[in-house]
């Protein structure tokens, strides 16, 4: 299975029935492949649509019904479309039952960071601070690793995107929880030992006496 | 019935140096054939307030490659790496502000309120310079308004009163910045007679709508 499949499938067990849920573009949009349709998982996006669905085929696809990316997409059957502010007052205002999204650090705090690299690349916010301030679950969907460097980090040292405590870290290698301990290791991906993971990991994992593989739904 | 121009017409309504607020979302519910007027209009010093600059050469980015614009206050500009290039060239001022902060500063605006208190962006980078509030002991960020000369909005069906309707994910900032503009220009898909859209679903009643573009000839 490719690493980021792996991420996608254990993300997706996180999302319960009957949930509203914001996936951000890239990797995390690919969660949705793994849900299944009768857990009513209802999908929503901050340009404006509560219910959105996977791309429609070549040519059906209509220039005003689009993703926060700009790409087109279709909806589900009792989905409805909002404006922007309404938007963020699902965001913001405590509606939203969870946020996945990717990060370029996160902290032993539970902080991240995945907005901007000062210099380098400086692509603005979007809506990534008011979901990770105002989601009810913050998910974070990465690969352990950029190249090899670590991004599981003692302390971020790019600009934070907000400085709440996100909920849970899901990769390639771990699914790690940031508590107020720190954080503590809870699964492991198929294969994978704690060895590799703590190699893997600049910051400190407090790793409890159990750390299971990560159930996948199917054989990795 | 409204006042209704060319979009080569409209944008002579336009000063250099004017405060734009444009509609639209990576280019999707942005007034694209008055965007490309503007572009061709010359103008310059333009104050922009929009979510982004869609990409390179399209809609706003049109703004941004014919050089008119030297203030922006987006949320995201990094799908178009040519606004990037001029904000690093200090060509462009560029103001960012998260997403959600931004339709609220907006709506503020067109409120009549004084600002909104958020929890985004706090502690952040986001929040250099601007005032922190503690009410009850908890701690906000203070957002002020934001007001402009026009708004540049793009609607799916207008009637020719003015009234607006919007859709599908084309809404987005527009009937938000059609309240906080001192002249709204519209530029609807589709022009109607009055009556044809329902009460209920006009989203921007036609009394704050200044003028309304003809459809393409």
């Amino acid at each position: 299975m490719k690493p980021e499949e792996i991420i996608q499938r254990r993300v997706a067990r996180e999302l319960k029935p009957n949930s509203l849920v914001n996936l951000g573009i890239g990797l995390p949009t690919g969660v949705a492949k793994f849900i299944d349709e009768h857990a009513n998982v209802l999908f929503e996006s901050e340009n404006g649509i509560v219910g959105l669905a996977a791309k429609p085929p070549e040519g059906m696809d209509d220039p005003d019904l689009t993703d926060a990316g700009g790409g087109t997409v279709s909806a589900v059957p009792g989905a409805a479309t909002i404006d922007s502010a309404y938007s963020f007052g699902l965001i913001r205002g405590g509606h939203l039952d969870a946020t996945v999204l990717g990060a370029l650090e996160v902290d032993e705090n539970g902080l991240l960071a995945n907005w901007v690299v000062p210099g380098k690349m400086v692509p603005g916010m979007g809506g990534a601070m008011d979901l990770v301030t105002g989601a009810r679950r913050v998910i974070v969907a990465m690969n352990h690793t950029a190249k090899g460097a670590p991004k599981i980090v003692p302390k971020c040292t790019l600009p934070l995107t907000s400085i709440r405590r996100i909920s849970l870290i899901v990769t390639d290698l771990a699914v790690i929880e940031p508590t107020d301990d720190g954080l503590v290791l809870r699964e492991r991906a198929p294969g994978v030992t704690i060895e590799q993971i703590v190699a893997a990991t600049s910051a400190k994992l407090i790793i409890p006496d159990d750390v299971p593989e990560m159930d996948l739904g199917v054989a990795a | 019935m409204k006042p209704h121009l060319k979009p080569e017409e409209a944008v002579k309504l336009i000063p250099d140096g004017a405060r734009l607020m444009i509609g639209g979302f990576m280019g999707v519910g942005s007034p694209h054939r008055l965007l490309e007027a503007l572009a061709q209009s010359g103008k310059r010093n333009l104050t922009v307030i929009a979510n982004d600059t869609a990409r390179p050469g399209v809609d706003i980015g049109k703004l941004i490659r014919a050089g008119a614009v030297s203030k922006l206050v987006a949320s995201h500009i990094g799908l178009n790496p040519e606004t990037q290039k001029a904000m690093i060239a200090g060509q462009i001022e560029v103001e960012l502000v998260p997403q959600g902060t931004l339709v609220e500063r907006i709506r503020a605006g067109g409120y009549g309120l004084g600002g909104v208190l958020t929890k985004t962006g706090l502690g952040t980078i986001a929040a250099e310079g601007q005032q922190v509030v503690e009410i009850d002991g908890e701690k906000w960020l203070l957002a002020k308004p934001l007001k402009a000369d026009f708004a540049l909005i793009a609607a799916d069906q207008a009637d020719y009163s003015g009234n607006l309707q919007y859709q599908l994910t084309a809404t987005n900032f527009n009937p938000i910045m059609a309240l906080a503009a001192e002249t709204v220009i519209c530029e609807p898909r589709e022009i109607l007679p009055v009556g044809m859209i329902s009460p209920d679903v006009v989203k921007t009643p036609g009394v704050v709508v200044d003028y309304l573009i003809e459809r393409a000839a």
